[in-house]
């Protein structure tokens, strides 16, 4: 088991391992994507109270959720790069930070886009918009704390505190957003209880949200490979590697 | 007695005679508090200037809003509060900044005893000479502002349970960019999401005491968020300490 972590944690030995992974996530993420859009799109039948709008969901609670594990995985990479000084943890964690800013952003969007519609207005101080942009902050304070050094390690060490720190304030900011709206709430934008969806209309929504996380996945594991050949380029198995490829 | 986090020394410090471990440490952090707080006392406008800063800005707000006693009354705790936690962000700068450029930062770091005792020491300090201040004034801030008779009381203790709160999250972001030349800025990016949660229950705690509710809970929670505090904040402001300056 340790043998196997110790392996993973080499960058030469994951990039020869995420070669073989990487086609069959984009695979699956094009596939679960493709099927759950057109699926959602076009034959998920249409909300009666929202109408057609409704079909937002099928972008944006996948990307809220994505914006949310991101920030938790890219803790825990920070937290094994901080305990075992694995370098590849703090790769893929310095990898992830702009895709989970970017899902964060999607989601605060299509919220906006959705809210036009059913609400009436592109914003307003709902808790879970609310706790969404304090969490695009965060993000945007990760990766600006990271570019801010001029060495790597120093920039490695401190975006991994900060990801640590922001992922145990995460349950707290969300918790207090959540009983200051209920506090402020006002009445006339109150969102009806939903009832329970139909299963055609989850069914997509659990396929939208498989898609994302392959596609997290698979965009980590390629960003993460030239990562790995940036860093390590002065290496021996990375100019061999060159030097094959370029005959 | 040196711990694993202090092996530079370790074998300088063997041929010392220590005292007994635990008084060592006491005596370090008893130290450290009366250094900072002769320092902080001798510099007074660092002392004052985040209070003149904190009426300037209250300042700024019936100007630029509107003279109306009672609009003000009702937007009075908020104000306060925001102002009072900007104030407390500006001071964060110079917590470490001058022990970093003296070089007493290192010997701190270079110190047997553990530095997340020290540190705690130094915010404990800072605390007392800006957020007891802060809570202090605000009463008087709120009579400017026409803030409803009967919550002066809660108001100074909310801030002054919250601030050191904001201290102690805080001191982690001045840590972390201390080592860097214009880090303005981005503390404040660092930090000030991490702050809404205090916000959220210190501005509660006003408005409940206006509206005649129990300010027990909102209290209770920032008691329970600087008991959080007090449990990690330390251990992380000593590794951003130890980021900052080896690299």
């Amino acid at each position: 088991m340790w043998a196997f972590i110790h392996k993973l944690g080499s960058p030469k030995w994951f990039y020869a391992i995420s070669a073989r992974l990487q086609p069959w996530c984009w695979g699956a993420a094009v596939a679960l994507i493709l099927v759950g859009s057109v699926w959602g799109l076009a034959f998920a039948p249409a909300d009666y109270q929202q109408g057609n709008s409704f079909r937002i969901i099928y972008v944006h609670v996948p990307a809220a959720f994505l914006a949310q594990s991101i920030f938790v995985t890219m803790a825990v990479a920070g937290m094994i790069f901080m305990v075992w000084r694995i370098k590849l943890a703090d790769m893929a964690a310095a990898m992830m930070a702009p895709l989970g800013a970017g899902m964060t952003f999607v989601a605060l969007f299509s919220g906006a886009v959705w809210g036009m519609p059913t609400w009436g207005t592109w914003w307003m101080w709902d808790a879970r918009l609310t706790s969404m942009l304090i969490l695009f902050f965060l993000y945007i304070g990760v990766i600006a704390l990271r570019g801010a050094f001029a060495s790597r390690d120093s920039a490695s060490r401190a975006a991994s505190v900060l990801a640590m720190v922001g992922v145990i304030n995460i349950p707290i900011i969300k918790y207090s957003v959540e009983w200051w709206y209920t506090l402020h709430q006002p009445a006339t934008f109150s969102i009806t209880s939903r009832p329970a969806m139909p299963t055609e209309m989850w069914l997509p929504l659990l396929l939208m949200v498989l898609g994302f996380y392959c596609f997290f996945i698979a965009v980590t594991l390629m960003r993460t490979r030239s990562e790995i050949l940036r860093r390590e380029s002065s290496k021996r198995w990375v100019r061999e590697l060159a030097a094959e490829e370029g005959t | 007695m040196p711990g694993p986090d202090a092996s530079p020394v370790s074998e300088q410090q063997a041929g010392v005679a220590c005292r007994e471990p635990r008084e060592g440490t006491a005596v370090a952090v008893r130290a450290t508090l009366k250094r900072d707080l002769v320092l902080m006392l001798r510099r007074r406008s660092e002392v004052l200037n985040p209070l003149v800063f904190f009426a300037l800005v209250i300042t700024l707000f019936p100007i630029g809003i509107s003279p109306d006693p009672a609009l003000l009354a009702s937007i009075a705790p908020g104000l306060l509060w925001v102002a009072a936690l900007l104030a407390a962000l500006l001071s964060l700068d110079s917590l470490f900044r001058s022990d970093f450029e003296d070089g007493s930062l290192e010997q701190l770091l270079l110190s047997p005893q553990p530095l997340p005792a020290l540190v705690l020491a130094k915010v404990a300090v800072h605390w007392l000479l800006t957020g007891l201040p802060l809570a202090l004034m605000a009463p008087v801030l709120g009579i400017m502002l026409s803030l409803p008779a009967g919550s002066y009381a809660v108001l100074a203790l909310s801030l002054a349970l919250g601030s050191a709160s904001l201290s102690l999250i805080g001191a982690i972001g001045a840590a972390l960019i201390v080592g860097l030349s214009r880090g303005g800025v981005l503390l404040s990016l660092l930090v000030l999401p991490l702050y809404i949660p205090v916000l959220i229950f210190g501005a509660g705690a006003v408005q409940a005491a206006i509206l005649g509710a129990g300010v027990a809970a909102h209290l209770a929670i920032l008691g329970a968020l600087l008991a959080v505090a007090l449990m990690f904040a330390p251990w992380a402001i000593a590794a951003s300490l130890r980021i900052s300056i080896n690299g």
